[in-house]
């Protein structure tokens, strides 16, 4: 319930930011809304040494138009994204899946860049970002660079930050084709999804099928060469390993993203 | 670490450990005891208080993240001459509550879900207060109440 | 014009919601001002032995006042010597369910307590470990070699009859599990203990101050009245707080060998393992019966999974077997049980405690004959209730239902359900290929309430020279309002306003005798003593009265609108109750009463659960929920329904969504709110409750329990729903909780087996 002792540290400035992790190296953790960190730690499954809060720096938290794309800063947290009337014009997809994420109370902390960065295979925004083919701006003690979002999430809870790098903003290209869906699979509401599929256009990305956020490319080569909804639906589990446990087993996971790509897929086709 | 913290419009300091959670802040520091925890997963809402006017759960907020900041308690909703706040007068005459241990955090989360959708359906409802548990009353007066606070406050 | 039938809102409630309550954890009071913080070490291994227990490095960590385990325990009775079975304080030598504690750390702050327990090395054996009822009742891996089994209070006989049944047209042969759920109220346990010179007081969330105080007494071998219980509010019990688990006297003698104050609250994911579960059985049923819908014989031979220790285990096999022919004429019933034990958390009395079960099963297998014998589900239950003119009813294991309307009920939910549309809907989407599919499911109930009637309650009213009064009842609310129906008895009696009376419960000192809140018993044996002490203040008034105003007593009226006496035909000169609490002397006038009722009462009922069914998912949504409890008069209609909708809601949640499940090593699964499904807002829809006053003759206010009736019935109506859903692909059953996955390979299976049948 509570977690164990370590140092806070509040940084000012993104820069202040990177000083400081740079200062405790491998013993600090950034914490933004805390809603994937704090968890751990009062679990005592993680026991950072040092927190550095970057909870405070607002200029982090944006949704900005910029003609080609729209930019989200790091710090915009899961409620102003489901509720943002810009996103709600140009990218339904991610509104709606910060939505679905946890609470209320939960999407009032919980901020995109936190929510990526834990690169959390069964989280949602991984899979939308995924689909929506957007770039992720890291800042860290070397300079600043773009991570394409089918590079950064590296396994179970790894993404390609570097120690010391902080995600600044989420660059997403304003979709060619508009039909989206997301559907998201739960027993109760506030469930992690069982298994969730995010489409956009003709991109599909999965929620909990494997060991991190992917993409379900069989079933986009399937639509590529011409394959109905429905066939290329029934290739959504094809070269992933999802797990089993008290939640699901692998193969009714697997039965489930067939199902639900088809239902996606039906969805955004009714939206195009 | 220090803390300030404005709780309840009341300008409260103190020396805390950085660890200290913000609901510990409440209930161990300042005895705002009103305020529950009824888990260690972020899951039953109890703990459910506005931080700058907004519900969050206080067991997964740091003291230290609302150093600065405005937090309300359920303590802090009725008026100076005790007259209820309207979610609480709805929750008394809907019958919301029973035990009353889910019920400050249910207040808070139904003030904050009244904010910002203040005429919500029944459905709205449900899935605005999907983030707080009770093992009392079925939900069902609960829903009551937040649709009668509304019908009494749009 | 009586306040007894009209809705009247909570008196408790204005507190609860501007200051909040007070939980045991909430106490701020000068008693426990620097008090120490207990955190329990518990076993991580479902069965081993302890070979070592290192404290060195904990005593040592920051804030550490004192770390203890079994050994130093020396100041205790000992274990009974002739009862191998028996639940020791503090873990010594065996763990035998995960969760069990086994050393006891104790620190200045209750963060110092997270950290040091971390620090407290202990050494297991791991012993193989037994989970499944079915497996530990071979007898293979025994939990208390020295028992020679893992069977508790087999009941029964040792071979059954197979005649009655051989003479029925249909005969079903199933096994049912009733699974496995924690009770989660959402207070969990807690308790705080401060001893002056040779008394303590012990703060303790639980059901009943008196019987725990006896249970503290007992485990610190001191007489009774060294120990003083008092139960702030309490966050829920359901059964899962009657009385106090070793934790909680733990406390209080952690107090005494420090010579300090000490207080414990566990976590949620402690309470999860550590606190009692719930449910638990596994039946193997027969029924037989007849095409023209009549049932003939039922079988019912059920092992209840007591977990690591016995606990109630045989009370709770003890129930079921009472309520087994349930609601229906049966003219062969056989029954028999067994308690056994296993490396799992002990399981205790969870809202229904026994009866849901019983409940859950027959309903299963009514609908199974309904499908069986091609008649719809409600005229068979109609072929088979027992009929209103039949009552009082002498079941088949010797209760005596006092009164019911089984057929009514039944036939009352189908209408308001609008049933005939139902159906016509549910082809609707069949004969479409609707991927979302129908179900509805019925239960017709019948519920024991106040089984341990011969415990009554006790009830002292005092009227203040003031006017005002107090009661002292020996209920114990964890939520139910006793508080306000208590005063509307009064208010009703005697006329005194509610809002001056005040309700006192859970302190043994000023309630010494008491029985509690449990077994849906309160109004019928709690509120009726209060009832009856009314009564009695009222005609120590009217003598007081009638020498006052010199007039025959037999004409003195009580005018309760106002609450005041007066002479028949001389309503000018009166007397309120101020003034007759002066005449009665110092302490007012006083009524003490310990009523016991002659016999339990038999609440009943029906649900119709509507549920939509995904079929290419498995998911399953409950659409709507019709239900009727009729619990005889209804003192205060909201309490009532409040009840009815918590009620529905547990068993809504077990029949779909919750499970406490383990591993075949005894580690628990589901093993924290994230994990354990208990359910949202969002999970439910508003419920339909109807209303019906059948009375009791049990007592003058013709009550009966509506505490658990809600659960009883909900649970099978919506088991019921989900197999109705797809029986028309032939599923015959679904295992509780109804899952997506589960229902989805009950779909799998049976279009398989559709398949192989069309090959």
């Amino acid at each position: 319930m509570i977690p164990a002792t370590f140092t806070y540290r509040r940084a000012e400035s993104v820069d202040e930011a990177i000083e400081l992790a740079g200062q405790y190296g491998d013993d600090a953790k950034f914490l933004a809304g805390g809603h994937s960190l704090l968890p751990l730690m009062k679990l005592r499954l993680a026991q950072p040494e040092v927190l550095v809060d970057i909870g405070r720096l607002r200029d982090l938290s944006y949704i900005r138009d910029e003609g080609d794309h729209v930019a989200i800063g790091a710090l915009t947290r899961h409620h102003d994204l489901a509720t943002s009337e810009l996103l709600a014009e140009q990218l339904p997809l991610l509104r709606y899946a910060a939505g679905t994420i946890g609470d209320p109370q939960v999407r009032h902390r919980g901020t995109i860049g936190g929510s990526l960065a834990h690169s959390d295979p069964a989280a949602d925004l991984p899979a939308a970002v995924l689909v929506l083919e957007a770039t992720l701006v890291a800042r860290g003690p070397s300079g600043t660079r773009e991570i394409p979002a089918t590079e950064f999430f590296v396994d179970r809870f790894e993404s390609a930050l570097e120690p010391g790098e902080l995600l600044t903003e989420i660059r997403v290209p304003k979709p060619a084709s508009r039909g989206w869906s997301f559907q998201k699979f739960t027993k109760r509401a506030i469930d992690w999804a069982i298994v969730g599929v995010a489409v956009q256009g003709d991109k599909v990305g999965l929620v909990n099928m494997h060991e991190k956020p992917v993409r379900a490319t069989a079933v986009e080569e399937a639509l590529a060469s011409g394959a109905s909804i429905q066939e290329a639906a029934e290739r959504a589990a094809d070269g992933l390993s999802p797990n089993s446990d008290v939640h699901a087993s692998a193969e009714y996971r697997a039965q489930l993203a067939r199902v639900l790509v088809r239902r996606g897929l039906e969805e955004a086709a009714s939206r195009a | 670490m220090k803390v300030t913290i404005t709780v309840n419009g009341k300008e409260t300091s103190a020396e805390v450990e950085d660890r200290t959670l913000l609901v510990h802040y409440l209930r161990d520091v300042l005895n705002l005891t009103a305020t529950n925890i009824g888990c260690d997963t972020t899951t039953c809402g109890a703990c459910t208080v506005l931080l700058d006017g907004e519900s969050v759960k206080s067991c997964t907020v740091l003291a230290a993240q609302a150093d600065g900041r405005e937090v309300t308690t359920v303590e802090g909703l009725a008026g100076e001459d005790g007259t209820m706040h309207p979610v609480q007068k709805a929750f008394h005459e809907q019958h919301g509550l029973q035990c009353g241990f889910c019920t400050p955090g249910m207040v808070m989360a139904t003030v904050s879900l009244l904010k910002e959708n203040p005429r919500p359906t029944e459905e709205q409802v449900r899935a605005g207060l999907e983030g707080n548990l009770c093992r009392c009353t079925g939900y069902h007066n609960i829903v009551k109440a937040v649709l009668a606070a509304a019908e009494e406050t749009a | 014009m009586s306040v007894l039938g009209t809705r009247v809102v909570r008196i408790e409630d204005p507190r609860l919601l501007t200051t909040g309550a007070t939980y045991v954890d909430d106490l701020r009071i000068p008693q426990l001002a620097g008090a120490a913080f207990v955190t329990y070490v518990r076993s991580p291994l479902a069965h081993a032995r302890i070979t070592g227990i290192d404290v060195s490095a904990a005593a040592e960590a920051p804030g550490v006042v004192a770390v203890f385990t079994a050994n130093d325990l020396d100041d205790v009775p000992p274990p009974p010597a002739d009862n191998p079975l028996a639940e020791p304080l503090l873990a010594k030598d065996v763990v035998r369910y995960v969760g069990e504690p086994v050393a006891m750390v104790i620190t200045e702050t209750r963060a110092q307590g997270e950290d040091a327990v971390e620090l407290v090395a202990v050494d297991y054996e791991p012993l193989d470990a037994v989970v499944d009822v079915e497996e530990a009742a071979k007898d293979e891996v025994l939990l208390f070699p020295e028992a020679g089994t893992n069977i508790v209070a087999p009941n029964g006989p040792e071979e059954f009859d197979d005649a009655p049944f051989a003479e029925c047209e249909v005969v079903i042969e199933r096994t049912f599990r009733n699974q496995r759920v924690a009770p989660v109220p959402m207070e969990v346990r807690s308790a705080a203990a401060a001893w002056d010179g040779e008394r303590v007081t012990v703060w303790s969330s639980n059901q009943n101050a008196q019987t725990t105080r006896m249970i503290i007494a007992g485990g610190l071998g001191v007489e009774p009245d060294k120990v003083r219980v008092i139960t702030p509010d309490v966050g829920g019990g359901f059964g899962a707080k009657i009385g106090v688990d070793r934790d909680t006297v733990l406390v209080a003698w952690a107090a005494r060998r420090l010579g300090r104050a000490v207080r414990w609250t566990e976590t949620r994911s402690e309470s999860l393992i550590a606190m009692q579960h719930g449910r638990a059985q596994v039946h193997k049923v027969k029924l037989g019966g007849n095409r023209d819908g009549k049932i003939l014989a039922y079988r019912m031979d059920f092992m209840q999974d007591a977990g690591a220790y016995p606990r109630v285990g045989p009370l709770l096999a003890n129930f079921t077997t009472l309520m087994v022919p349930a609601v229906y004429e049966i003219p062969t019933v056989q029954i028999r049980s067994k308690v056994v034990l296993t490396n799992t958390t002990p399981v205790g009395a969870y809202r229904g405690a026994g009866r849901p079960e019983a409940t859950a099963t027959i309903e299963r297998l009514v609908d199974i004959f309904a499908d069986e014998i091609g008649m719809d589900p409600a005229e068979v239950r109609r072929r088979n209730l027992i009929p209103a003119d039949k009552f009082p009813y002498t079941t088949a294991t010797g209760l005596v239902y006092d009164s019911g309307e089984y057929v009514k009920a039944l036939d009352r939910v189908l209408e308001a359900a609008g049933y005939e549309e139902l159906r016509a809907e549910q082809e609707r989407r069949r004969a479409a290929g609707d991927t979302k599919l129908l179900g509805i499911g019925l239960s017709s109930y019948v519920e024991v309430t106040a089984l341990d009637f011969p415990n009554g309650e006790t009830g002292r009213v005092v009227i203040h020279r003031d006017g005002t009064a107090t009661v002292y009842t020996g209920s114990h609310t964890q939520g139910q309002g006793h508080a306000t129906s208590w005063a509307m008895i009064v208010q009703d009696q005697l006329g005194i306003p509610m809002d001056k009376v005040t309700v006192i419960h859970g302190d043994t000192d000023a309630i010494p005798v008491g029985t509690g809140t449990y077994a849906s018993r309160s109004l019928q044996v709690g509120g009726i003593a209060v009832h009856e002490c009314a009564v009695k203040i009222k005609e120590q008034a009217r003598e007081l009265a009638a020498r006052e105003l010199e007039a025959d007593p037999a004409d003195l009226v009580l005018d309760t609108d106002s609450g005041a006496w007066h002479v028949q035909g001389v309503p000018g000169t009166k007397l309120d109750w101020a003034r007759l609490a002066e005449l009665a002397g110092e302490d007012g006038l006083t009524a003490d009463v310990h009523f016991k009722p002659s016999r339990p009462t038999f609440p009943f009922g029906a649900h119709l659960a509507v549920v939509e069914v995904d079929t290419e998912t498995g998911l399953v949504r409950l659409v709507r929920h019709i239900s009727l409890d009729d619990a005889g008069p209804l003192i205060n209609p909201i309490l009532a329904e409040g009840q009815r909708h918590g009620g529905i809601a547990q068993g809504v949640a077990q029949a779909l969504y919750e499970e406490m499940a383990y591993d075949a090593e005894g580690n628990p699964v589901t093993a924290s709110l994230a994990d354990y499904s208990m359910i949202s807002a969002a999970e439910l829809p508003s419920f339909e409750l109807l209303t019906m006053e059948t009375p009791t003759d049990v007592n003058p206010l013709g009550v009966k329990g509506i505490g658990e009736a809600g659960t009883i019935g909900a649970t099978p109506a919506v088991q019921n729903a989900v197999v109705d859903a797809l029986s028309h692909l032939g599923v015959r059953h679904i295992e509780m909780p109804a899952t997506p996955e589960r229902v989805w390979k009950a779909i799998n299976e049976a279009r398989g087996s559709e398949k192989r049948a069309a090959q």
